[in-house]
């Protein structure tokens, strides 16, 4: 197991070199430079020129990378052009607020969907697996941003059930419960497709164990349908589920992008539009890079987990997965 | 099964050399029949599938109205027609009118172009060159697959929808950039889809065969390698379709694609959030659209797995 863990680490670091740069090229990418937005539109191109040297700019590409790098490995992100701050202090607060609502939110997928999917599957071709399969397909096929607008349109503006935006009320606002009374809906808007599709997938491959030859055997043998259900095929249709929750948290997050966006929850995905509307190079870097070090964590996770679960992964130790 | 036929009149084509012309041709008649023949079949099993079959014709219909904005769209669709927030049927527009007036079908026909081609194109992008890279990668194998992949790896270490607004966002806004940023965002995906097939075909005894009867690198690629992929890529291509498509509406919803006046069914969610109470029906008709047509690629890529490939079971 140990010797798993370690092979996987090993394979994450050449990932972690490669979404450095991929991020510094980031910058790159944007046209013109660095110094056009600040400076403005009126400066010269001299006052360019000498920015451009002060900042680094004039030295070629893997030499800026690795004066770069330098800085972000002591956690320094360099300031925010939009509002002059830290961006490491801009953006660490907002990610954990993210991280509250990509949590609660992937709780709710997945409990639903794993449930939705057992019972599914379990009663396969029955009403209740007709409709919830129906109502999945259309529910994995909605763009949460429209979701979240028909939610807040129905919750917030009609009945006048829970606030659409914000993280805590602006007056008096402030403790848990105002906390969660704002976190339903956009947590509901963000688990919906993810746990449509967790539905689908448990459903299905629910269904192939099932009709795995041990399954009738144990039939056959009269142990009764709960325990096949839970021991026999459950146990064995663990590892692809555990692999799907974990590409599905892909979705999830990005689905979080939007919605924070649409509820104006104070998170990273809110902070990241910012940084691209004001052209906010080092914010979209850093809230980039938190994104997709979160990400990498949670499939590293995810890996682990289906090693602890499935002796065939573990014993292939380290061996990239696919 | 049309690989194994394919071979055997190759290499009766080989020998047409010594044949006469006549025979040849009959040789060439014979096999553009079996490739009739097995479309003929590909359609029935697609046919069966009534999903499947409602959602090609809605997609036709889809891509008809789009394609044909400007002579099927009864107002221009920059133009206000009639009220501010007009709802349906009042003033004469089937689906009311926009926080601009302007009327909301037209601009969803109009915005279907844009829409279609932001879910078609960069999955076509990025279908071909993960053909490329996959099938190099798979096939090759060593350091080559090592690069390729690894590359992709990191690719992988962002969330599909991060990497698009992340690309889209720091370039500038527009059409080619939300098609270009989604096509690397979604690359690797395929890549990895095409990789695993090209590295299952390669072992098949065929190939053995191939290369034992001389047949070159390319030839491989070409005759054996390519066809067995166009099955398991196109069913996923076409399921991906719809999603991008959501995606891309995304983008142009956060103001990355396509900027006003000009209409996307996004933008269109967008430019109704600000009047979400007074005039839901701006937000609610493109997002339904969006919706229906993603669910229809889902039933078309459905119909398309049980026509290309007999084994796999249909759910």
């Amino acid at each position: 197991m140990l010797r798993f863990i370690v092979g996987r680490l090993i394979t994450i670091l050449p990932v972690l070199f490669g979404v450095s740069v991929v991020i510094f090229i980031l910058a790159h990418l944007a046209p013109g430079d660095v110094t056009t937005v600040l400076t403005g539109p009126f400066a010269t191109e001299a006052t360019r020129e000498v920015l451009r040297q002060a900042l680094g700019l004039d030295r070629p590409l893997p030499v800026q990378y690795i004066k770069w790098l330098e800085h972000i490995l002591q956690g320094d992100f360099g300031k925010s052009i939009a509002n002059r701050r830290e961006v490491i202090e801009l953006i660490l607060p907002k990610f954990l607020n993210t991280a509250i609502l990509a949590l609660v939110s992937a709780f709710f997928a997945y409990v639903v969907g794993f449930f939705v999917g057992m019972f599914a599957a379990a009663r396969a071709h029955s009403f209740f697996d007709r409709i919830s399969m129906s109502v999945t397909l259309i529910l994995g096929n909605t763009p949460p941003y429209w979701l979240g607008l028909l939610i807040v349109l129905l919750f917030s503006l009609n009945w006048r059930l829970l606030p659409a935006t914000g993280m805590v009320n602006m007056i008096d606002g402030g403790g848990p419960v105002d906390v969660i009374r704002h976190l339903v809906l956009p947590a509901l808007t963000t688990a919906a497709a993810p746990a449509a599709i967790v539905a689908r997938m448990v459903r299905a491959s629910m269904l192939e164990i099932l009709s795995q030859n041990y399954v009738k055997v144990a039939r056959a043998k009269g142990i009764p349908r709960r325990k096949i259900l839970r021991r026999h095929a459950l146990r064995n249709a663990l590892p692809p589920i555990v692999t799907i929750c974990g590409l599905q948290l892909g979705y999830l997050l990005g689905g979080v992008l939007f919605v924070e966006v649409i509820f104006a929850w104070p998170g990273i995905g809110n902070q990241l539009w910012q940084g691209i509307i004001a052209r906010d190079i080092p914010t979209i870097q850093g809230a980039t890079l938190l994104v997709a070090l979160a990400f990498i964590f949670v499939n590293f996770s995810v890996d682990v987990i289906n090693a602890f679960l499935d002796p065939k992964i573990r014993l292939s130790e380290g061996v990239r997965r696919q | 099964m049309s690989d194994h036929t394919s071979s055997v009149s190759r290499k009766a084509s080989n020998d047409a050399g010594r044949v006469s012309a006549a025979t040849a041709w009959q040789i060439r008649r014979e096999r553009f029949r079996f490739h009739l023949r097995t479309l003929k079949l590909a359609w029935y099993a697609y046919a069966k599938d009534k999903a499947a079959l409602g959602a090609l014709v809605f997609f036709v219909i889809v891509a008809f109205l789009a394609i044909f904005a400007p002579y099927v769209s009864p107002y221009d669709p920059a133009e206000a027609v009639a009220g501010i927030n007009s709802p349906p049927f009042a003033e004469g527009l089937i689906l009311g009118a926009d926080v601009d007036g302007r009327d909301i079908l037209s601009r969803l026909f109009w915005g279907g172009r844009i829409a279609l081609l932001v879910g078609i194109g960069p999955t076509f992008a990025a279908t071909v060159v993960s053909l490329m890279l996959g099938i190099v990668a798979g096939y090759v194998g060593g350091w080559v697959d090592q690069v390729i992949m690894r590359v992709m790896d990191i690719l992988f270490a962002f969330p599909l929808v991060l990497l698009a607004i992340v690309i889209a966002g720091v370039m500038n806004p527009g059409v080619g950039t939300v098609i270009l940023a989604i096509a690397i965002a979604l690359a690797p995906y395929i890549a990895r889809l095409v990789r695993t097939t090209t590295m299952n075909v390669k072992q098949q005894p065929y190939i053995e065969a191939a290369r034992a009867a001389g047949a070159g690198t390319t030839a491989i690629l070409v005759r054996y390698i390519f066809p067995n992929m166009v099955a398991p890529v196109l069913v996923y291509a076409t399921t991906l379709i719809g999603l991008m498509m959501v995606v891309g509406s995304g983008l142009s919803f956060l103001g990355l694609g396509v900027q006003p006046p000009d209409a996307d069914w996004g933008t269109m969610v967008a430019e109704g959030r600000g009047v979400l109470r007074k005039a839901p029906h701006a937000t609610v008709f493109p997002g339904l659209v969006i919706v229906f047509v993603s669910l229809a690629f889902n039933f078309i890529g459905d119909g398309l797995r049980d026509a290309l490939d007999p084994r796999a079971r249909s759910r």
